[in-house]
């Protein structure tokens, strides 16, 4: 253990930056501290841990496996609506309680269950449950369902993908299918998550009425931060190591890593599930904070923005990743959100939350013609030893040297 | 000297170009073979047929004492029985370091859960500085191969199919881009190698298969031409005509 926190020495200033965060964040959030921060700002923070997490979770299927997902938001949206059906369920089941407690013959429980039903389903026309809350009476089970069900699409998806050797463009194309299909299912009524209303009141925990939002917000805060500080060390363990080296190969050239026995398929299938699962968890953690979720947030704009802060932060290392969601979302909501002030032109005046996306576009193409590295770069003017070399291609031979021409190998 | 890997009847086409015809093809082990053939003669596609990276079309190709069929077999399962290639353009992994590249190809479980929970052992280590010695990289193995010689790449990748410990070795040119001195080593550390297991050398260079000093096989147009030893295929008229004729 000692050995690897030796080897990866970013691991550990990330955590102690990570902990000196919170120990600000706490010392100045409303409910811990002197409330120079505002509960929903705390949220806000909350949130990009969360998003941070699943930025680096991207970082370990693009940057390190070299697989162009642009659909990991659809795990991290599924564990935000197996969290939500708890929530919603637990909390509507209160409030049905406590007004059928007045009525003069006592409820029966499947009285009370149809009036959860309808409560929840009356906004898509509807009463009854579908089958796939099955389990949302029950908070375990449904945590369960926040691991297994992203898990699982990960898992079947990527099987069926990785074994017909679909990569590069493809697979992005593919994985952006996924996503679309899953997000058009759920507009629909009829899959049973309400449709376009999605779940919402989230941010109310159930029986914790009493509890002010400024202390939830700052027991998320902590969870999202110990989450990504978990998350961080697991995907920091992960890619270091021998199983660092074969992912690293795979991206590099995996036909030579399956010439070297191992089974190319396996690898990329079981970093393509470890990830989804963990984005889930990101998600479960995320939409509380939020206290909405709906199915136009697992579009497929939404995982091209994960790989978008990917690659401004700088792909293939954990805190370049983490760093470019934290700065390009706290950024974004700082613009759309009416922070920047507008820019009078004198002709014309720009008005940053239309103007904000041309910025993004514009930075990125800038990033990835300029600063390949992106923002993790900038670490690199500090520390002699890079820790990914930034070229992967042939070094050589020189025109000089001897080669052979016939039959040469394709990459 | 048992079979231990035996084509027969095998061909394959690309685009109704026949690569390789009716090849039949029997190496034991121990056994050193050299390959020689022009260009275009098919011993690429031939060693791409036994690592699974080509199917043929038809013929047979049996592995082992169990005399399995590699058809059957994907890449990774193939390397697996102990199949070791090296290919004629050195293919390292040019972003890790000379150690990871070796630690990669050392032999040990390949399931993904045996790689995530490995741990380095001294015994691993070892190997890995014998075999660093053995290609004159012992002072390299902190290096990012990338930044190697084209003939220290060379000579990363035959450590890399040593560490492997395959049953055996498909070796494309490995001469190419080496100097008089490498040139002997490798022809040492072949023969040596050959005393264990089976050892298949692809080469242009005459020189170098003399030294070798094995049986040869001459491959033309996708099918076998001559066998037997150097002094006998070079006095066949048709190898003269096709080959070393021009």
């Amino acid at each position: 253990m000692t050995s690897f926190f030796a080897q990866n020495k970013s691991v550990a200033w990330v955590l102690l930056a990570l902990a000196l965060f919170v120990l600000l964040v706490t010392v100045l959030a409303p409910a811990t501290g002197t409330g120079v921060l505002s509960t929903s700002f705390v949220k806000t923070l909350g949130k990009t841990l969360c998003l941070m997490l699943v930025a680096v979770a991207m970082d370990v299927v693009w940057g390190y496996t070299g697989i162009l997902s642009l659909g990991h938001m659809a795990f991290f949206g599924l564990g935000g609506y197996m969290i939500g059906m708890w929530l919603m369920y637990a909390r509507t089941e209160l409030i049905i309680a406590e007004s059928l407690r007045a009525a003069p013959i006592p409820p029966t429980p499947e009285e009370i269950h149809d009036a959860i039903g309808q409560q929840i389903f009356g906004v898509v026309g509807s009463a009854d449950f579908p089958w796939l809350w099955g389990f949302a009476h029950s908070l375990p089970l449904q945590l369960a369902m926040v691991v297994l069900v992203p898990g699982l699409l990960a898992l079947v998806f990527g099987w069926l993908a990785f074994r017909s050797r679909v990569t590069g463009v493809y697979l992005s194309i593919l994985t952006q299918a996924m996503t679309l299909a899953l997000s058009l299912y759920l507009f629909q009524n009829e899959a049973g998550l309400r449709g376009n209303n999605g779940l919402s009141g989230l941010q109310n925990l159930p029986g914790l009425d009493v509890v002010p939002q400024a202390t939830i917000s700052i027991w998320f805060f902590w969870a999202s931060a110990a989450a990504l500080g978990l998350g961080y060390l697991l995907f920091a363990w992960v890619v270091s190591g021998k199983m660092g080296s074969v992912i690293r190969g795979i991206r590099d050239n995996e036909n030579r890593v399956r010439f070297l026995g191992y089974h190319v398929e396996s690898y990329k299938l079981f970093i393509f599930t470890l990830t989804g699962i963990v984005s889930g968890l990101a998600g479960a953690l995320y939409y509380p904070q939020a206290g909405i979720i709906n199915p136009a947030e697992i579009a497929p704009i939404a995982s091209i923005y994960l790989a978008v802060w990917v690659a401004i932060g700088g792909r293939g290392r954990l805190y370049g990743a983490a760093l470019g969601a934290a700065v390009v979302s706290l950024l974004s909501s700082w613009f759309t959100g009416g922070g920047a002030p507008n820019v009078n032109l004198g002709f014309y005046t720009i008005n940053w939350t239309d103007w904000w996306l041309v910025l993004l576009g514009l930075s990125f193409v800038a990033v990835t013609l300029l600063a390949p590295k992106g923002i993790g770069g900038i670490f690199d003017l500090f520390s002699r030893r890079h820790p990914v070399p930034e070229r992967v291609g042939d070094f050589g031979p020189d025109q000089g040297a001897r080669r052979t021409v016939e039959g040469e190998e394709e990459k | 000297m048992s079979t231990l890997l035996e084509m027969s009847g095998v061909s394959v086409s690309f685009d109704g170009f026949k690569a390789i015809n009716n090849l039949s093809f029997r190496i034991g082990e121990p056994e050193l073979r050299a390959i020689i053939g022009p260009n275009g003669a098919g011993k690429t596609t031939f060693m791409d047929i036994i690592t699974g990276k080509t199917r043929p079309d038809e013929g047979r190709v049996l592995w082992g004492e169990k005399s399995v069929s590699l058809l059957k077999m994907s890449e990774s399962q193939i390397a697996r029985a102990g199949v070791g290639r090296k290919f004629q353009k050195p293919t390292v992994f040019e972003a890790q370091t000379v150690r990871e590249n070796l630690a990669m190809a050392l032999k040990n479980k390949r399931g993904p859960f045996d790689v995530l929970f490995y741990n380095k052992t001294r015994a691993g280590a070892e190997r890995i500085d014998a075999i660093a010695e053995e290609i004159g990289l012992s002072d390299q193995l902190g290096r990012i191969s990338g930044e190697l010689s084209h003939g220290q790449k060379q000579w990363l990748e035959i450590g890399m199919l040593l560490a492997q410990d395959p049953r055996l070795l498909l070796v494309d040119e490995p001469a190419a881009g080496m100097t008089p001195a490498e040139r002997e080593h490798t022809t040492d550390l072949l023969r040596r190698a050959a005393t264990k297991h089976a050892v298949v050398v692809v080469e242009h260079d005459m020189e170098f298969v003399r030294r070798l000093d094995c049986k040869v096989t001459v491959l033309c147009e996708g099918s076998v031409l001559a066998e037997g030893s150097l002094d006998h295929v070079t006095a066949n008229q048709d190898v003269i005509d096709v080959y070393l004729g021009r």
